[in-house]
C-alpha cells in the first residue's frame, strides 16, 4: 500500500487543476475545455482504481493508511497536521465519485452541447469533483470541513448556474441562495461540533478524536452534543428533516449537476460523516436515537412528498431525500447498520444517478419538458432510455435481485433488531422502513408509467422525441448495468459488509424480532402492492380500453374506475391534501422563515444606514453618548456582580 | 555634586524610526530643491527605500529584543517583540500601500488633485489641471504617517503616545482631502475626520491627565506598579477607571470601534482610494498595537489588586467587540457601494480583533499580530484593485453607439465604486477578479487564506480568556459576514454587466447617472452645501444623451500590480503554510509588555 499511497494528492489535485485552468484559462480554453474536464475526472478514476487494487491486495487490518501531507498551524500547543486517510470506507467513496462523475460529465458534453458557458460548467463540476474528494478523503474533521465547503460552494455555484438569460434564471438565483443559507446552518453545526471536540478532546484529527481511549474520557453529555452538532450538520448537507426544503429548489440545476450532487454523491456526505464519526454516535445513545428519528421521519417525508410531485426532477429529488433518510436510519443503528448505510449508499449513488441522467434525456428529448402529465408512452422513442431507467425502477424498488434489494432489505433487516431496554424500538423503526420500501414502490411505478407507459402520449405541440447522442446514453448503460448488478456482485456472502469491517469495525449478529425471510418476504409483498396500486391508477385508469384481458376485466377496470374516484376522495386527497399540506409548510412557514431572517438583518441595517447622517456634530454626540454608555454598562454589571 | 551625566541612548533601537521620519523630512527638502521633472520619481524612491531600510532595521532588531526588551530615553520607547513586529508590519503595508499610492496606472493621472489647495470648481483648479500640476508631498506625508504610526505602537508613555497620536493623525487628514475626482466629498472626509479626531485626542488626552491624577505619572508600567502598591485605591479608583475608559476610548476611535466608528464608512468613502488602504491598514495596526498595550500593562496592575475594575475594563471591551461586530456586519449587508462595504468590512473586522483582546491573555498578543498582518494585506489588496476599476465616458456619434467598447476610446473617470458596477468583471479581468475574491475570501475567514488563521487565532484568544461565549458570538457574526463577501463576488462573477452588448443605450445611462452621485446613505450634507455644490466640481460626471459610462479596468502602470501580487500571495501563503509566520510572532508574546 504504502509504494503507492503517493498518488493519494493527486486524486484530489488533477480535478483541481483542471478546474483552476478551465476559470483562469478563458476564452481560449472554450473549444477542449470540456474535454479536459472529462479527462481530469478520469485520470482520478484512474488512480483510485489503482489505489482500490493495492488495497484489495493487502491485509484487512493493514487498510488503513494514513497519509501525512504537511503541518498546517502549529502554534500554543495546537498542531494541526493535513494528512489523508485511504481505508476502504474512503475508498468506496473514491470509486463512487471519479467513476459516477466521469459518466456524468461524459454526459454532460453533449447535455450542454449549445449552452454558452459549457466551459465554466466543467470547471465547477471538476471543482466540486476535488472537493468531495478532499471532503472524503480527510484524514481530520478541519480538512474535512474544507471539503465540505468546497462543495458547498460548487453546489451553489452550479445550482445557480442558469441564472442569467433564462425565463427561470430568477429563481434559480433564489434556490441557489436558499442552498446557501441552509447549508449554512449546517455548518454552524459542524463548527461547533468540531469546537467541542477540540474542547474535549484537544485534537480534530480522526485517529485521535475515534480512538477508544480519546472517546472513553469524553462524558456521555459533551459526546451527545458533538453527535447532534454533527447531525445538524449532517441534516443541512444532506437534505434531511428539519433542512431539506434546499433540495426540490436545487433542481432547478442543470440535470447532470441533479444527478451527480444532488443525487449521488454530495448530499450523501451526511451519512458519511455519521458513519466516519460513528464511535463519537456509539458514545452517546441519545444522538443515536435522534438520528435514527430524523432518519425515519425524512424517509417517510421524503417519500409521500414524492407522491404529490408532477415535476419529474422534483419526484427525484423526494425520492433523493427519502433514501437518504434510509441511509441516516441506518447510520443512527450502530455498527450494524453502518455497512448497509454505505452500501444504499453506493447502489443509490448508481440507480438514483442513472434515473436522474434518464430524467435528463427525456427532458432533452422533450424540450425542456419537466411536467409528466405532459410525458406518456414514451417507450418506444427511447428505448435505452426506457430500459435504463426501468432497471433503477427496479432497483429502487428493491427487486430482487437488483441492486436496491441487497442494500435496502440489509437495512429493514438492521432496523428490526431489537435494542436492549427499548423493545420499541424495533418495532417501531422497522415499520417504518417497511412502509417507506411500499410508498417508495408507489410513487417510482408513477414516475415511471407516468413517463414511459400508456399509448396516448399527453405530449405538448411540435414534440419528436429521440434519443440523444451516444455521448449520452452511453453513461445510461453504464449506470443501468450498475443498477441492476452492482448489488449482487459486491451483497451476496456479505463481500461489501467484509470490505467495510476494518473501518466499521464487525457487528455482532443479532436476531431481529421478526425471521429474516418474514422480513423479505412482507417487505416484498408491501413494494408489489405500491407499484400495483401506482400501475392500476397511472398505467391502466387513463386508458381503461386497454385492460390486458378480457371484457370481465374491462368491467373490473370500471369499477375500479369508481374506486379510483373513492380513492380519490378517501385516500388520495387526503394524502395529497397531507402531501399539500406539508409543501405549504414547507413553503410557507419554512421558507418565509427563511427569507425572514436577511429581512430582518436588512431592516436592522436600514435602521443603523439613517444613523449614518453624515452630519458631524451627531457622530460626535454619537461617540459622547457612547462613552456614557459604555460606562455605565460597566458600573451596572459590576455593581451587580457585586452585590451578589 | 551632581554630575551632568548624558543619557545612554540605543540608537539602533531608535533606528526604524529615525529612517523614516528622516525620509520625511528629507521629502520636505526634495519638494524644495529637486527639479520638477524628477521630483515624483525622487519621492517614491526615497519612500520605498526608507520604509524597506526601516524593516532592514527591525529585522536586525528582532533576535535581540526577543532576547531581552529596551526602553530608550527612559521609556519614551519601549521595543518589546510585540512592539517590533507591529512596527515590522506596519513597515511592510506601508511600503504595499505606497506602490498603489504611486501607481498612475495607463491613464497617467494618479488618485491626487492637482492642487489640492484649490477651491473645487475655481478656474485655479481648472488651470492646475491643464497644466499637469502633480502634489508630490503625499509621500514625505506617508512617511510622517507611518513614523507617527510605529512610534504609537512601541511607547510606555502616554504623553508620547498622545504625540504620535497627532504625528500619524495630521498627515492623514491632509491626505485624505487630496481626492482628484469627487473633491467636495473628499474635502468633507477630511474635516469630519479632523473633528472628530480632535474630540477623541481631547477625550484621549483627558483621560491622562485624569490618570496621572491618580498615579502622578504617565508612563503604562510606574502606573501599573502605583496600582500594586495599593495607593489609596479607595475613592480614588474612580479616577482611574474614568481614566482608562477615557483613554482607550481614544484609542478605539482610532481603531473604528463602535460607538466611535461613525467617521471610518465617510472618511473611507471620500479619502483617495490608495489612501483609504494605507489607512485602513497601518492606522489599524498602530492603533490596535496601542490599545494593546495600555490594556494589558494597565491589567497587570490593577489584575491582581482589584478584581472589580479588571472586570469593569473587560466589560467594556467586551460590550464594544460584540457593538462593533454586529453593527460592522449588519450595516455592511446593506452597503451598495465597495469602498463603504470595506469600511465596514473594517469595522467588523476590529470587533473581531477585540473579541481576542478582551480574553486578556499573553498569547493574544502574538494572534493579535497575525490577524493585523492578514487583515492588512487583504485590505490593501482589496483597495488596490478598486483603483484600477474605472468609469469611462463614451462620446457617442460615431454611428456605434451600444456596441463594444474598444481599449482607449472615450475618457477614463473616477473609480466606479457602484457594487452593481462590478457585475461582469469577472469577465473583463479574471485575474483582478480572481485576486478581489481572493481577498475577500480571507476577510470572510475561509479555511487555507490567511483570514482564516486569523480569526482562529482570535477566538481562540478570548475562549483561552473564559470568554466561550463571545467567541461563540464571534462565529456567529463572521458566517453572517461571510454574506456580504459572497454578494460582491456573486455580482462580479456572476452577474452580466449592463454594457454588455445586449442592454440598450439608455439603461447604460442610467446606470452611469446613478453613480455620479454618491450612494444613497452617503449624501454628504454637513454644512448643508455639498450635495448642492457637487455639482459644480470639475468631476461631476456629466452624463448627455449623446453619451455613456461604461465600467472599464484600467491597467496599472506596475507598482500596483506588484502591490495586489503581493498581497494574493501573501495571503495565499499565509493560510496554506503560517507556520513560519505564526512562529516568528508567537515570540512577540513572551514578554507582557
Amino acid at each position: 500500500m504504502n509504494d503507492v499511497i503517493g498518488l493519494a494528492p493527486w486524486l484530489i489535485g488533477i480535478p483541481l487543476i483542471g478546474a483552476a485552468i478551465l476559470l483562469l484559462g478563458g476564452k481560449a480554453t472554450d473549444r477542449w475545455g470540456h474535454w479536459l474536464g472529462v479527462a481530469a475526472s478520469a485520470a482520478s478514476g484512474v488512480i483510485g482504481f489503482i489505489l482500490m487494487f493495492r488495497m484489495i491486495g493487502t491485509p484487512a487490518e493493514e487498510r488503513s493508511v494514513d497519509h501525512h501531507l504537511w503541518t498546517w498551524l502549529s502554534a500554543g500547543g495546537l498542531d494541526v497536521d493535513l494528512g489523508l486517510r485511504l481505508d476502504p470506507l474512503s475508498l468506496v467513496f473514491v470509486m463512487l465519485v471519479t467513476f459516477v462523475g466521469t459518466l456524468i460529465h461524459v454526459y454532460s458534453v453533449a447535455y450542454m452541447d449549445h449552452d454558452p458557458h459549457r466551459r465554466r460548467f466543467f470547471a465547477y463540476l471538476n471543482l466540486f469533483v476535488a472537493a468531495m474528494l478532499t471532503l472524503v478523503l480527510a484524514d481530520s474533521y478541519l480538512l474535512l470541513f474544507v471539503g465540505w465547503e468546497g462543495v458547498g460552494l460548487a453546489s451553489y455555484l452550479l445550482i445557480g448556474f442558469w441564472d442569467t438569460g433564462r425565463p427561470s434564471a430568477r429563481e434559480n438565483a433564489v434556490a441557489a441562495k436558499k442552498a446557501f443559507v441552509m447549508n449554512r446552518i449546517g455548518d454552524m453545526g459542524l463548527i461547533a461540533a468540531m469546537a467541542l471536540l477540540f474542547a474535549g478532546t484537544g485534537a480534530l484529527d480522526f485517529a485521535t478524536t475515534l480512538s477508544d481511549d480519546t472517546l472513553g474520557s469524553l462524558s456521555e453529555g459533551t459526546a451527545t452534543a458533538i453527535g447532534l452538532c454533527l447531525l445538524l450538520a449532517a441534516c443541512g448537507k444532506s437534505a434531511q428533516f428539519p433542512l431539506q426544503a434546499w433540495l426540490g429548489d436545487a433542481m432547478a440545476g442543470p440535470t447532470p449537476v441533479s444527478a451527480l450532487i444532488h443525487a449521488a454523491t454530495m448530499v450523501t456526505a451526511g451519512v458519511y460523516l455519521m458513519v466516519r464519526s460513528g464511535p463519537i454516535l456509539e458514545a452517546a445513545p441519545t444522538a443515536q436515537l435522534v438520528v435514527v428519528i430524523v432518519g425515519a421521519v425524512t424517509l417517510l417525508f421524503g417519500a409521500v412528498v414524492g407522491t404529490a410531485k408532477d415535476d419529474i426532477k422534483k419526484a427525484l429529488a423526494a425520492s433523493t431525500m427519502s433514501q437518504i433518510g434510509y441511509m441516516m436510519l441506518a447510520a443512527g443503528l450502530g455498527p450494524a447498520g453502518y455497512a448497509f448505510a454505505i452500501f444504499h449508499l453506493l447502489t443509490h449513488g448508481f440507480f438514483k444517478a442513472g434515473l436522474f441522467l434518464g430524467a435528463g434525456s427525456v427532458m432533452h428529448a422533450m424540450g425542456d419538458q419537466t411536467d409528466m402529465r405532459r410525458f406518456g408512452g414514451l417507450s418506444r422513442f427511447l428505448p435505452i432510455t426506457w430500459i435504463t431507467m426501468g432497471l433503477g425502477w427496479l432497483a429502487i424498488l428493491g427487486i430482487p435481485p437488483f441492486s436496491g434489494f441487497w442494500s435496502k432489505d440489509g437495512i429493514i433487516e438492521a432496523a428490526f433488531i431489537p435494542v436492549e431496554g427499548q423493545p420499541w424500538r424495533a418495532w417501531v423503526f422497522g415499520t417504518v422502513a417497511v412502509l417507506g420500501a411500499g410508498i417508495t414502490a408507489f410513487y417510482m411505478t408513477r414516475l415511471f408509467f407516468m413517463t414511459f407507459g400508456g399509448r396516448r402520449p399527453r405530449w405538448t405541440e411540435n414534440q419528436h422525441p429521440h434519443e440523444g447522442s451516444p455521448l449520452m446514453w452511453w453513461p445510461l448503460v453504464f449506470l443501468g448495468v450498475g443498477s441492476a448488478a452492482l448489488g449482487l456482485v459486491l451483497g451476496v456472502g456479505g463481500t461489501f459488509v467484509t470490505w467495510l469491517e476494518p473501518v466499521v469495525g464487525h457487528a455482532e449478529h443479532h436476531e431481529p424480532v421478526l425471521p429474516v425471510p418474514v422480513i423479505i418476504t412482507s417487505t416484498l409483498v408491501v413494494v408489489v402492492l405500491g407499484a400495483l396500486l401506482a400501475f392500476r391508477m397511472y398505467a391502466m385508469s387513463l386508458v381503461p380500453e386497454e385492460a390486458p384481458r378480457g371484457s370481465f376485466l374491462t368491467r373490473a377496470a370500471r369499477r375500479d374506475l369508481y374506486q379510483d374516484a373513492a380513492n380519490e376522495t378517501l385516500v388520495l386527497k387526503p394524502a395529497h391534501g397531507v402531501a399539500r399540506l406539508l409543501q405549504v409548510g414547507d413553503r410557507d412557514v419554512v421558507d418565509r422563515g427563511w427569507s425572514l431572517l436577511p429581512q430582518v438583518l436588512s431592516w436592522f441595517g436600514a435602521v443603523f444606514r439613517k444613523a449614518q447622517s453624515g452630519y458631524v456634530r451627531s457622530y460626535a454626540a454619537g461617540m459622547a453618548g457612547g462613552v456614557l454608555v459604555i460606562a455605565v454598562v460597566a458600573w451596572l454589571v459590576v455593581g451587580l456582580g457585586g452585590a451578589q | 555634586m551632581t554630575e551632568f551625566v548624558a543619557p545612554e541612548i540605543d540608537w539602533l533601537a531608535l533606528a526604524p524610526l529615525i529612517v523614516v521620519l528622516g525620509a520625511g523630512v528629507v521629502g520636505v527638502l526634495i519638494e524644495a530643491f529637486v527639479p520638477e521633472k524628477v521630483r515624483r520619481t525622487t519621492q517614491i524612491v526615497l519612500a520605498l527605500a526608507a520604509l524597506a531600510g526601516a524593516f532592514a532595521f527591525i529585522a536586525v532588531l528582532w533576535p535581540q529584543i526577543v532576547v531581552q526588551p529596551v526602553q530608550v530615553v527612559g521609556g519614551s520607547l519601549t521595543l518589546t517583540p510585540f512592539a517590533l513586529g507591529a512596527q515590522g508590519i506596519i513597515a511592510v503595508l506601508a511600503f504595499l500601500g505606497v506602490l498603489v499610492v504611486a501607481d498612475r496606472t495607463t491613464t497617467g493621472q494618479d488618485a491626487f488633485a492637482p492642487a489640492a489647495s484649490a477651491v473645487p470648481g475655481t478656474p485655479y483648479e481648472d488651470l492646475a489641471r491643464r497644466s499637469g500640476l502633480e502634489q508630490t508631498e503625499i509621500y514625505p506625508l506617508l512617511l510622517f504617517a507611518v513614523g507617527g504610526m510605529m512610534l504609537f505602537a512601541s511607547t510606555d508613555d502616554l504623553i508620547v503616545m498622545f504625540i504620535a497620536l497627532e504625528v500619524l493623525s495630521l498627515p492623514l487628514y491632509v491626505l485624505c482631502a487630496t481626492a482628484r475626482r469627487r473633491r467636495l466629498l473628499s474635502q468633507e472626509a477630511a474635516a469630519k475626520y479632523f473633528l472628530l479626531g480632535a474630540f477623541a485626542s481631547a477625550l484621549f488626552i483627558f483621560g491622562v491627565a485624569l490618570i496621572y491624577g491618580f498615579a502622578g505619572t504617565v508612563r503604562l508600567l510606574e502606573i501599573a506598579q502605583r496600582v500594586q502598591q495599593g495607593l489609596p485605591l479607595e475613592g480614588m479608583s474612580v479616577l482611574l477607571v474614568s481614566g482608562v475608559l477615557l483613554v482607550v476610548v481614544g484609542l478605539l476611535f482610532k481603531v473604528g470601534a463602535v460607538p466611535f466608528h461613525a467617521w471610518t464608512p465617510d472618511v473611507y468613502t471620500g479619502a483617495p482610494t490608495p489612501i483609504t488602504g494605507f489607512m485602513a491598514a497601518c492606522t489599524k495596526v498602530a492603533a490596535v498595537a496601542a490599545l494593546v498595550e495600555v490594556l494589558y500593562r494597565i491589567s497587570i496592575g490593577v489584575g491582581g489588586v482589584s478584581p472589580d475594575i479588571m472586570r469593569q475594563l473587560q466589560i467594556v471591551i467586551v460590550v464594544v467587540a460584540i457593538l462593533t461586530m454586529v453593527v460592522g456586519t449588519v450595516v455592511g449587508m446593506v452597503q451598495t457601494d465597495v469602498k463603504r462595504l470595506l469600511a465596514y468590512s473594517s469595522i467588523a473586522h476590529a470587533g473581531f480583533l477585540l473579541v481576542g483582546i478582551a480574553g486578556f491573555n499573553a498569547p493574544v498578543q502574538s494572534s493579535t499580530l497575525f490577524y493585523l498582518l492578514a487583515y492588512g494585506l487583504a485590505t490593501i489588496g482589496a483597495f488596490a484593485v478598486v483603483t484600477l476599476v474605472r468609469e469611462r465616458r463614451i462620446t457617442s456619434g460615431t454611428g456605434e453607439d451600444n456596441g463594444p467598447v474598444g481599449e482607449g476610446e472615450g475618457v477614463v473617470l473616477g473609480e466606479a465604486t457602484e457594487i452593481a458596477q462590478w457585475a461582469g468583471l469577472g469577465r473583463k479581468a479574471p485575474w483582478l477578479t480572481a485576486a478581489f475574491a481572493l481577498f475577500l475570501l480571507s476577510m470572510a475567514g475561509i479555511p487555507l487564506t490567511a483570514g482564516f488563521i486569523a480569526k482562529f487565532g482570535a477566538f481562540t484568544g478570548a475562549t483561552t480568556g473564559g470568554l466561550w461565549w463571545l467567541a461563540v458570538l464571534g462565529v456567529l457574526a463572521s458566517v453572517v459576514a461571510v454574506a456580504f463577501y459572497v454578494r460582491v463576488l456573486v455580482v462580479m462573477v456572476f452577474q452580466k454587466a449592463p454594457d454588455e452588448p445586449e442592454s440598450t443605450g439608455t439603461e447604460a445611462v442610467e446606470a452611469g447617472l446613478s453613480t455620479g452621485s454618491t450612494s444613497e446613505d452617503a449624501v454628504p450634507t454637513s454644512g448643508g452645501a455639498v450635495s448642492a455644490g457637487a455639482a459644480a466640481t470639475l468631476t461631476k460626471v456629466r452624463v448627455t444623451s449623446a453619451q455613456r459610462i461604461v465600467v472599464t479596468v484600467v491597467r496599472s502602470r506596475g507598482p500596483a500590480a506588484v502591490a495586489i501580487a503581493v498581497c494574493a500571495i501573501a495571503t495565499v501563503i499565509l493560510g496554506v503554510f503560517p507556520s513560519p509566520v505564526l512562529g516568528l510572532v508567537e515570540q512577540a508574546s513572551k514578554f507582557v509588555p
